[in-house]
């Protein structure tokens, strides 16, 4: 019995997500492999090498990984999946497009977005946008996973795992890369950060949302939003919370102008500590919020800054 | 060209469902069921490219209980040609969906199958890529933007920290997300045309797919529920219970 993590990076580097996944791959209780698929990854698999309870990184590299195709990652995964007996991806967007294809492939079920390992075969599961959580069990041979990174914490550093390249799978030649645009940000990543300052429709306007900067910048902090604010138009799509956006559970979470949707709150609940701003005292964010303040979010917030110095 | 369109009947996303008391399932008895919001959009970037003369016909698929006609209905009244609801009481995973549709891509050959990145009731989002698998065709998942052109499909896609685009060959799968468009309303006209489409009936073992769930449900729980906090009057108590009390900042 050994569970397979496929890891996310960027070549340049491992992806937090791949750090919370190794977790719940250790809690299948078996021994744990990290695949990193990549071009010119050499850092990447150093960094897996170095995550605890990791005890061997598998490295396949080839110029037509870099960029992630789910393609060409899966058939690689296909490829030594014989020898595991469970294989994890983190439930972001690089997860969620390669490990049911190789579910798949593999005629087994995937069980998405785990939150618990209750036994090698049975796990918890949220459904209905976290309305309720499931206990499930697979009697397929293989488990194919992906695991909700919000649900672990991250393995920790301390590893020191031997690194095996592997013979790499041809290119699919069938989906080619052409572009990425990134968001440029000296912000800390959404789902990685440790606070978060986000908006919702009360913000009013995207211009509005500016007021919230000094405040992230003060403490650190991401900058999220509700679907209402990017439905709006006020954002970008990429900084959405919630069931159809980012599932994020931050130390403090900061609520400016949400009413907290259960969509919304699908994504934010598990927040260590959630403060909510907001002139409704009926919002529903204030059922969730450990810390409330009914009022105007535009004199609210500048106050705010200005008490925190 | 052919374009396959899957649409799944939900619990419709306006509903509060709640779990049952003997912790077997959600209790959907007589709520509100519609078509999912995500497959909503995938028939309408269909009707769009059929607009534009790029797709010739349009097929929805649903796989589920009789009921699943309505949503069918739906569907053609938004704009699809025709219907084919796979029939079945059996609860349908992800898995045997996706070799039902692969059945049914093997007869129609279409060039292109658009569906829903989710459901909203398993949140599973597994469906498209296991299609794409099974046929061994390219993906384009959390599709924001579809441009078909010259035996290639280019799709924006929305991922972590902003965004990429792709180019497939074709034949291809595509998922959508929710900036992909927004559905046009259906009209009352439409609705009576759509009464009139082809509607095809065929039941898994017509299309020789075993549909035997793989994942068992033990039990379904509501999640634990956060006690709601204290009202502070003012940011002075708001940074003082922060630093004192939380202690994270």
């Amino acid at each position: 019995m050994t569970t397979l993590v496929i890891a996310e990076h960027d070549n340049a580097s491992l992806k937090g997500s791949t750090a919370n996944t190794v977790t719940a791959a250790i809690q299948c209780g078996a021994d744990v492999h990290v695949l990193v698929s990549g071009f010119n990854c050499g850092a990447a698999a150093e960094a897996a090498s170095k995550l605890a309870g990791v005890s061997k990184v598998l490295v396949a590299d080839a110029a037509h990984f870099a960029d992630g195709l789910a393609e060409n990652i899966a058939a690689q995964v296909l490829a030594i999946a014989a020898d595991y007996s469970h294989i994890l991806a983190p439930a972001t967007a690089y997860g969620k497009n390669i490990s049911p294809r190789v579910a798949a492939n593999l005629d087994v079920a995937q069980i998405s977005e785990i939150t618990k390992v209750i036994s090698a075969d049975t796990f918890e599961r949220p459904i209905y946008a976290g309305n309720a959580i499931a206990t499930v069990q697979s009697s397929d041979a293989k488990k194919v996973i992906t695991v909700r990174t919000t649900g672990f914490d991250a393995a920790s550093a301390g590893g020191s795992a031997a690194i095996e390249n592997i013979t790499a799978v041809a290119d699919s030649g069938k989906s080619s890369f052409v572009s990425r645009e990134v968001a440029k940000s000296d912000r800390p990543e959404l789902t990685a950060a440790k606070i978060i300052v986000s908006g919702g429709r009360g913000m009013g306007s995207g211009d509005n949302f500016k007021i919230l900067e000094p405040l992230a910048d003060k403490l650190g902090a991401a900058m999220g939003a509700s679907r209402a604010a990017v439905d709006a138009g006020y954002v970008p799509n990429d900084w959405q919370v919630g069931q159809t956006g980012k599932i994020v559970a931050p130390s403090l979470y900061i609520a400016v102008g949400i009413s907290g949707a259960i969509q919304h709150l699908a994504g934010m609940k598990d927040s260590k500590t959630i403060v909510a701003i907001n002139k409704d005292p009926e919002a529903p964010i204030f059922s969730v919020a450990d810390y409330g303040i009914v009022g105007d979010l535009f004199e609210v917030v500048p106050a705010l800054i200005k008490e925190l110095g | 060209m052919k374009i396959l369109v899957p649409v799944k009947r939900v619990v419709d996303y306006n509903v509060k469902v709640r779990v049952k008391s003997d912790h077997s399932g959600m209790d959907i008895a007589n709520v509100k069921m519609s078509m999912n919001p995500f497959d909503e959009i995938a028939i309408e970037e269909a009707v769009r490219l059929k607009e534009q003369g790029v797709a010739t016909e349009i097929i929805a698929i649903s796989c589920g209980v009789a009921q699943c006609q309505e949503t069918l209905r739906t569907a053609m009244a938004i704009g699809a040609d025709r219907g084919i609801l796979v029939e079945t009481d059996v609860e349908l995973q992800p898995l045997a969906v996706a070799k039902l549709l692969k059945a049914i891509a093997d007869k129609e050959q279409p060039a292109l199958i658009i569906l829903g990145k989710q459901a909203i009731d398993d949140d599973c989002n597994q469906t498209g890529q296991m299609l794409a698998a099974l046929l061994g065709w390219p993906q384009a998942t959390f599709a924001s933007k579809v441009v078909v052109a010259d035996g290639k499909v280019s799709v924006t896609r929305e991922v972590d920290g902003g965004l990429e685009t792709l180019s497939l060959t074709l034949p291809a799968i595509v998922t959508t997300d929710l900036r992909l468009n927004e559905p046009r309303y259906v009209t009352l006209p439409n609705i009576m045309k759509a009464k009139k489409k082809q509607l095809d009936n065929v039941k898994p073992a017509d299309l020789g797919v075993d549909v035997t769930p793989r994942v068992k449900t033990l039990k379904v729980v509501e999640p634990a529920q956060r006690s709601a906090g204290i009202i502070v009057p003012d940011v002075a108590t708001l940074v003082a219970k922060l630093k004192n009390e939380a202690k994270v900042i």
